[in-house]
C-alpha cells in the first residue's frame, strides 16, 4: 500500500511540475503541508493564510508551489528533495507536524535553502541543532504549553493530570507545561498519536484525585477527547493549549468546548490593525473565520515579503539579516526573533465563546509577556 | 484499581463490538467473493458523514443512523456494480490496487462535498451522560447502548446467515462458488447483496463511532487495519470468528494500553517500554493465533 502510494504521489508530482514549468518567477517558495487525511484542516488554513498575504502583496514575481505531505514523513522528505533539486525553490515552508519537520528541515537548511516554519517548532531545532537558515514564525513547541502551565499556577491548581500524544511535540508539550507549573502533576499519560478513543484515559482521570486536567491533543484527537469528556460526566476543569480549541475544529466539538480556557499567541479578537484587517480579509476571501494556523501562515508570508523588500533570496546574507529583523506587522502584535530564530512574543489565555451561533475564541487575559524559549542558550550560530 | 480494570473491560468490549461491525463485512466479502476490499474503511467514513449531514439537517439521531447504513449500502452497491464486480476473477494485487484507488476517490470526493474541516455529530440528548453501574462505576450510557446494539446486530447477523435462505446461499458461496452458480442461484445478485450488507454495517459503525469521536476525512483507514487483524484472527469468512476476534482484539488492545505502561513504570521506571509494547500487542496476538491455528480461531472450513 505504501509503495503504491509513492507511485501515485509521484505521478501527481510530475504532472504538477509540468504544469508549473512555464512560469518564470524571481522567488520560488515551496510549501509542503498536510492537505489531506486527518489534520488536513490545519494545513489548509496555513496555506490559505499564506496565499492570502502573497495575493494581497500584489507581487507577481513570487511563485508558490504547494504540495500535500499526507502527514507522512517519507512523503514529505521526497517532496522536499524534489522541490530543492528539480524545482530549485529558494524558500521552503508549510510543515504542520513536528515529526515531519524533524525529517525535512535539517536536510533543507543543510543544502543552503531557507526554511520558515509556520507551525511546527520542535525543541531539537531550537537548541543545539538550530541553523542560520531555519526560522520559526509560530512558536517553539513548548511555549503555548508554558503559558498553560503559568495559567494553571495562577488559578491555584495543585495537582494536574497531564496528557499528550507520544511524539516530539507531545513530549515538548508536557515539558513546557511542567516548566511553568508550580504544582505536582497528578499523573502523566502518553497517548498514541492519532488515537481517537479516550475512554481509558478518562477512566484514569476520574479515578485520579487531580484538581485539573492539562491536555494537548491537536486536531481530530481533541474533538474526540472533548466530546467523550463532556459525555463522561467527569467535572474536573480542563486547561490546554489552543490546538484543541481552534477555529478549524470548534464547530465539530460543539458546546463541549464552551468556556474552556486555552492558551495561544493569537486570537481572532486581538485588537491591532494588522489583525483586524487580516480577520476581515480572510473571511471575505474564504467565507470562514481564520484559525490560529491561518494567522501563522499569513505572518510567515508577511515576513518573507518584508525581507524580499530588502534583498533578494540570492543575496543570502542580506536576506537572512532582513528575516532576522522581522520588520513586518504581525497579526499577533509585537513580534521579534530571539538569537535562535524563534519568536519572542506575548501569549494569551483565551476562552471559547458563542457569538451569533458560531463558536470562537476571545481573549480572557494576558499570559506570558515577551516570552522566549528555554533552548535559545544552547543555540550557537 | 479493580474498578478501573472493570471499566476498561467495558471499554474493551465496546471497542470490540464496533470492530465487529467493520470486520463482519470484510470477512463476508473476503469469504464469499475472495475479494480484499481496502475501500471498506471508506464506507465507514461515508456512513459517518451521511449521519452527520442528516443529523445536522433533521436533528434526529435515529434518522441519522438509518441514513448512515443506507448511504453506505448504496455506495457499496455502486462500487460493487461499477468496479468491484470486474475484480473477482483477478488476483489479489489487482484488487488491492483498484480498491486503494477507491479510497483516494472517496476521500477526495468527501472533501469536495463536505469541505476539509471535521463535521459535528454528537450523542443524542436522550443517551447523553453517564449512568451508575454496580460497584459505583460511572459509565457513559451511550457506550453501553453501543455494546447492546453491537451484540444485537451480531445476533441478527448470525440468524440471517444460519437460518435464512439467503444465509444458506452465502454459506454455500463460501464453500464453493461455481457449484452454487451451477445450482441456479443468481450469483451476481448474491454478491451485490453481500457487499451491500457489509457496506451497510460498516456505515452504521462509522456513524456510531463518529458520534463518539470525530467525523473527518480519512477516519476509516486506521479502523480498517485493525479490522483486518480481527478477520485474520477470527478466521477468514467466519462471522462467529469475527465476533470472537473483534472482542478479543478490543479487550487486548484496551487493557494492554492501560496496564502495560503501569507495568513498565513499575519495572523500568518509565512508560516508554509499555507504550511501545502496547501498540504492538494486537499484532503479537495475531502472530500467536496464526502459529497455533494457521487458519484463524474459527477458520476451519476456509
Amino acid at each position: 500500500m505504501k509503495k503504491l502510494n509513492k507511485v501515485l504521489a509521484g505521478v501527481a508530482a510530475v504532472a504538477l511540475a509540468a504544469a508549473a514549468g512555464g512560469v518564470s518567477a524571481e522567488t520560488k517558495i515551496g510549501m509542503i503541508s498536510t492537505l489531506s487525511g486527518g489534520g488536513a484542516g490545519l494545513g489548509i488554513d496555513v496555506r490559505d493564510g499564506f496565499l492570502l498575504a502573497i495575493e494581497q502583496s500584489g507581487r507577481d514575481d513570487i511563485e508558490v508551489i504547494v504540495e500535500d505531505d499526507q502527514r507522512k514523513p517519507d512523503v514529505a522528505v521526497r517532496l522536499a528533495d524534489r522541490m530543492m533539486q528539480s524545482d530549485n525553490v529558494d524558500i521552503m515552508t508549510g510543515l504542520i507536524f513536528s515529526n515531519l519537520a524533524m525529517a525535512v528541515v535539517p536536510s533543507v537548511t543543510a543544502q543552503g535553502t531557507f526554511y520558515l516554519s509556520p507551525n511546527a517548532g520542535p525543541s531539537a531545532l531550537a537548541g543545539e541543532r538550530c541553523h542560520e537558515n531555519y526560522f520559526n514564525v509560530a512558536w517553539q513547541n513548548d511555549n503555548v504549553h508554558e503559558a498553560a502551565g503559568a495559567y494553571a499556577t495562577s488559578i491555584g491548581y495543585q495537582s494536574t493530570f497531564v496528557m499528550a500524544p507520544n511524539y516530539p511535540a507531545g513530549i515538548d508539550a508536557i515539558n513546557g507545561f511542567k516548566r511553568m507549573f508550580e504544582g505536582e502533576p497528578a499523573n502523566e499519560v502518553l497517548t498514541k498519536l492519532g488515537q481517537t478513543d479516550y475512554a481509558s484515559e478518562i477512566a484514569q482521570i476520574r479515578a485520579s484525585d487531580a484538581d485539573s486536567v492539562f491536555f494537548f491533543l491537536p486536531g481530530g484527537m481533541g474533538i474526540s477527547f472533548l466530546k467523550q469528556y463532556a459525555d463522561s460526566g467527569v467535572e474536573i476543569p480542563l486547561v490546554g493549549p489552543a490546538f484543541s480549541f481552534d477555529q478549524t475544529i470548534l464547530a465539530a466539538v460543539g458546546k463541549a468546548a464552551l468556556g474552556v480556557p486555552n492558551t495561544a499567541q493569537w486570537s481572532p479578537d486581538l485588537d491591532n490593525a494588522a489583525n483586524v484587517a487580516f480577520v476581515e480579509s480572510f473571511q471575505e476571501a474564504y467565507g470562514r473565520l481564520p484559525s490560529m494556523y491561518a494567522s501563522q501562515g499569513f505572518d510567515t508570508a508577511q515576513l518573507i515579503l518584508s525581507a524580499l523588500e530588502v534583498a533578494p533570496v540570492s543575496d543570502a546574507e542580506a536576506f537572512r539579516e532582513a528575516l532576522r529583523a522581522a520588520n513586518f506587522e504581525s497579526t499577533r502584535g509585537d513580534f521579534k526573533f530571539n538569537t535562535n530564530h524563534h519568536p519572542i512574543q506575548d501569549y494569551y489565555v483565551r476562552e471559547v465563546v458563542e457569538v451569533d451561533g458560531v463558536l470562537t475564541n476571545k481573549v480572557l487575559e494576558a499570559s506570558l509577556s515577551e516570552h522566549s524559549d528555554a533552548y535559545a542558550a544552547d543555540c550557537k550560530m | 484499581m479493580t474498578l478501573l480494570i472493570l471499566e476498561q473491560v467495558l471499554n474493551g468490549l465496546q471497542f470490540g463490538v464496533m470492530l465487529f461491525l467493520m470486520a463482519a463485512g470484510l470477512t463476508l466479502v473476503f469469504g464469499v467473493m475472495g475479494l480484499i476490499n481496502l475501500a471498506h474503511g471508506s464506507l465507514f467514513m461515508v456512513g459517518a458523514f451521511a449521519a452527520a449531514a442528516v443529523a445536522g439537517a433533521t436533528g434526529s439521531y435515529a434518522l441519522a443512523l438509518i441514513a448512515s447504513a443506507a448511504a453506505a449500502a448504496f455506495a457499496g452497491v455502486l462500487i460493487e456494480t461499477l468496479v468491484i464486480r470486474r475484480l473477482y476473477a483477478r488476483d489479489h494485487l489487482d484488487q488491492v490496487l483498484a480498491t486503494f484507488a477507491l479510497i483516494l476517490i472517496f476521500s477526495e470526493g468527501t472533501r469536495m462535498t463536505f469541505g476539509s474541516f471535521p463535521l459535528y455529530l454528537d450523542v443524542p440528548e436522550m443517551l447523553a451522560g453517564p449512568v451508575s453501574l454496580p460497584f459505583g462505576i460511572q459509565y457513559p450510557l451511550f457506550r453501553l447502548v453501543l455494546i447492546g446494539a453491537g451484540l444485537a446486530v451480531a445476533a441478527a447477523l448470525y440468524l440471517l446467515v444460519t437460518r435464512t435462505r439467503v444465509g444458506i446461499q452465502i454459506q454455500a458461496g463460501e464453500a464453493d462458488r461455481e457449484m452454487i452458480a451451477a445450482l441456479g442461484v443468481n450469483i451476481s445478485v448474491l454478491y451485490t447483496l453481500v457487499f451491500a450488507l457489509g457496506a451497510g454495517l460498516a456505515g452504521l459503525a462509522g456513524a456510531l463511532v463518529g458520534t463518539l469521536q470525530s467525523v473527518e476525512v480519512g477516519m476509516g483507514e486506521p479502523v480498517l487495519i485493525t479490522a483486518f487483524v480481527v478477520v485474520v484472527i477470527g478466521g477468514i469468512g467466519s462471522i462467529q470468528g469475527a465476533l470472537v476476534g473483534a472482542i478479543l482484539v478490543g479487550l487486548v488492545q484496551t487493557l494492554g494500553a492501560f496496564l502495560l505502561p503501569i507495568w513498565s513504570t513499575a519495572v523500568f521506571g518509565s512508560q516508554d517500554a509499555g507504550a511501545i509494547l502496547s501498540s504492538m500487542l494486537i499484532y503479537i496476538l495475531m502472530a500467536l493465533v496464526l502459529l497455533v491455528r494457521p487458519k484463524g480461531l474459527m477458520g476451519g472450513a476456509a
